[in-house]
């Protein structure tokens, strides 16, 4: 055995936006281990939906993550849409395409946060600075839409809470005119620069298969080849009528130069997707008015920017959900940094902890941990396996298996 | 004004710290050192390390895990340091106020000097508090 030498990182590093603590064994300047430490951020948002009502959840998953703050009350809507049967039964029509201009917006605006901060990361500032200023325009449009630069506050069960005005209309697409050479910019700048090529190119690299054993999706999953997009394997909100033209954007390197190459193409594609929404965008309602939530179980599935976010909901037909299931993207996204990390250099390893563009908010579990030998003692199943056991020892006390 | 002060409220150095938020507060913060708001030109700078902190931002609902930690860290702050409650998550909790992994409300742990109310606050909201508080302090609190 060789001597290993643990680096910690975080919680609270000045890299990192959120709290999460990264221990890295090293050997030398190899990486051999990683292990990654949850629970800085667990707010107990499962169980508090349980104790709000199916409006006021919206406004509650919105919280989750304040970058994909569109997808899960997105994902949320849908899986109460499904007890109705269905976003396509209910939703007006005007209705569905807002609700994808405003998710592909965010799209936009969260991959340019991202390459932002890949910038900053490899040492690049200018990369920072340049995608933040044009990330501003993205935020004015959300601004002018919905009211507010994050936190939108524009799901509700059975439509949207607020239209777009139609004099709004040719200022969003003169943003987007504008935003596209930027975004160009970045493509080139990226693809020209030997340094950056150098520095992202063969580094945290996920091969296709390692990529479907890890399960991870998303950009991450399709910058290594694996071609998944739940706006095209199940599509909702625009994507259902078959009006837009749009690709799914496919990698096969699986480095971080590809993780980047899938988001920059992507932002492109985006605003393709908002310009032709704008312009097929029918006039009517924006909202259903629906009153009662019948019983039963419901799935929504939508692509946040990090790849696929699961909300499961189990209603008894009042006006609270039973169960509120939510699955996040980067639950799948950062185990994966176990195989692309490990192997690497500690230089990389911040870098490819970063590819995935992890988000802990979204991701957080509690663990019960005890608090004499700091030791992670129980999930569900350990829990259910001391309580069978307690029974047990409760059973062999006794003779003949009965209280006397 | 005293020499500690005046060292306190020119170029104000700033440590962020998250502890259990949603991001976006963090996200605005960090909006605040790029182009559009530029905070930089007034001397303001995100630093790396606690130890050489003016002013603690501090965004979120404290769990029971952080809030342990988010005490060691403002031990490590040198005094005086200015505590920057951001965010209504921060303020009173917010909506996860009735969670059971939620603790106390900020100012009931650490003694704070600002209150920026907002979900998020806007970026140009931060940078009224900071200069508020700056007006205040050098008048002498």
């Amino acid at each position: 055995m060789s001597h290993k030498v643990i680096v910690p990182i975080g919680p609270y590093h000045p890299l990192q936006e959120e709290p999460e603590f990264f221990q890295l064994y090293v050997e030398g300047e190899k990486v051999v281990d990683i292990d990654i430490i949850i629970g800085y951020n667990h707010r107990g948002i499962e169980k508090l939906a349980e104790s709000k009502h199916y409006d006021q959840i919206a406004f509650l998953v919105e919280r989750i993550c304040g970058i994909c703050s569109s997808s899960h009350p997105y994902a949320y809507v849908l899986a109460v849409e499904d007890l109705f049967g269905g976003e396509a039964n209910i939703v007006p029509e005007r209705a569905l395409y807002i609700r994808t201009i405003i998710d592909e917006l965010q799209r936009i605006h969260s991959h340019l946060l991202w390459l932002g901060l890949v910038g900053h990361f490899i040492g690049y500032n200018t990369i920072w600075m340049w995608a933040w200023k044009y990330r501003e325009p993205v935020l004015d449009m959300f601004e002018m839409v919905t009211g507010n630069r994050n936190n939108y506050a524009m799901f509700k069960i059975g439509g949207v809470r607020r239209d777009i005005q139609d004099e709004d209309i040719p200022l969003l697409k003169k943003m987007l005119d504008e935003l596209t050479p930027s975004i160009k910019m970045f493509y080139g700048a990226i693809n020209d620069d030997p340094v950056i090529k150098a520095r992202l190119k063969e580094a945290g690299t996920l091969t296709k298969e390692q990529a479907i054993d890890w399960c991870v999706v998303g950009p991450t999953a399709r910058a290594s080849g694996v071609n998944i997009d739940i706006r095209r394997d199940e599509p909702y909100g625009a994507f259902l009528m078959n009006t837009i033209d749009w690709n799914v954007v496919l990698e096969k390197d699986g480095d971080v130069f590809a993780k980047t190459m899938v988001r920059i193409l992507e932002m492109e594609d985006s605003i393709n997707i908002i310009n032709q929404a704008l312009n097929k965008m029918p006039k009517g309602e924006i909202d259903a008015n629906v009153k009662d939530v019948p019983p039963g179980e419901g799935i929504g599935r939508v692509e946040a920017p990090r790849g696929e976010c699961i909300h499961y909901i189990k209603s008894d037909g009042t006006n609270r959900p039973v169960r509120h299931k939510i699955r996040a993207p980067s639950f799948m996204n950062v185990a994966s940094d176990k195989v692309a990390a490990v192997g690497g250099t500690i230089s990389d390893a911040t870098l490819t902890l970063a590819a995935v563009d992890p988000c802990y908010c979204c991701t957080e579990r509690v663990a019960v941990i005890n608090k004499t030998d700091n030791k992670k003692i129980m999930n569900g199943w350990d829990l259910v396996r001391l309580s069978q056991e307690k029974t047990n020892k409760i059973k062999e006390g006794w003779p003949n298996g009965r209280p006397e | 004004m005293s020499l500690k002060i005046k060292a306190l409220t020119k170029s104000i150095w700033v440590f962020h710290v998250s502890v259990g938020s949603c991001n976006n507060c963090d996200i605005e913060i960090l909006d605040l050192f790029t182009p559009r708001f530029d905070v930089e030109r007034f001397g303001i700078q995100l630093i790396g390390s606690v130890r050489h902190a003016d002013a603690l931002l501090i965004t979120g609902a404290m769990n029971k895990k952080s809030v342990p930690r988010m005490k060691k860290i403002y031990e490590q702050a040198p005094k005086p340091c200015v505590v920057v409650a951001v965010g209504q998550c921060a303020l009173s909790r917010h909506m996860f106020s009735e969670s059971y992994n939620v603790c106390e409300p900020l100012d009931k742990i650490l003694p704070v000097d600002l209150y920026i109310p907002g979900c998020p606050p806007r970026p140009e909201a931060m940078i009224d508090g900071i200069v508020k508080l700056v007006t205040k302090i050098r008048k002498g609190k």
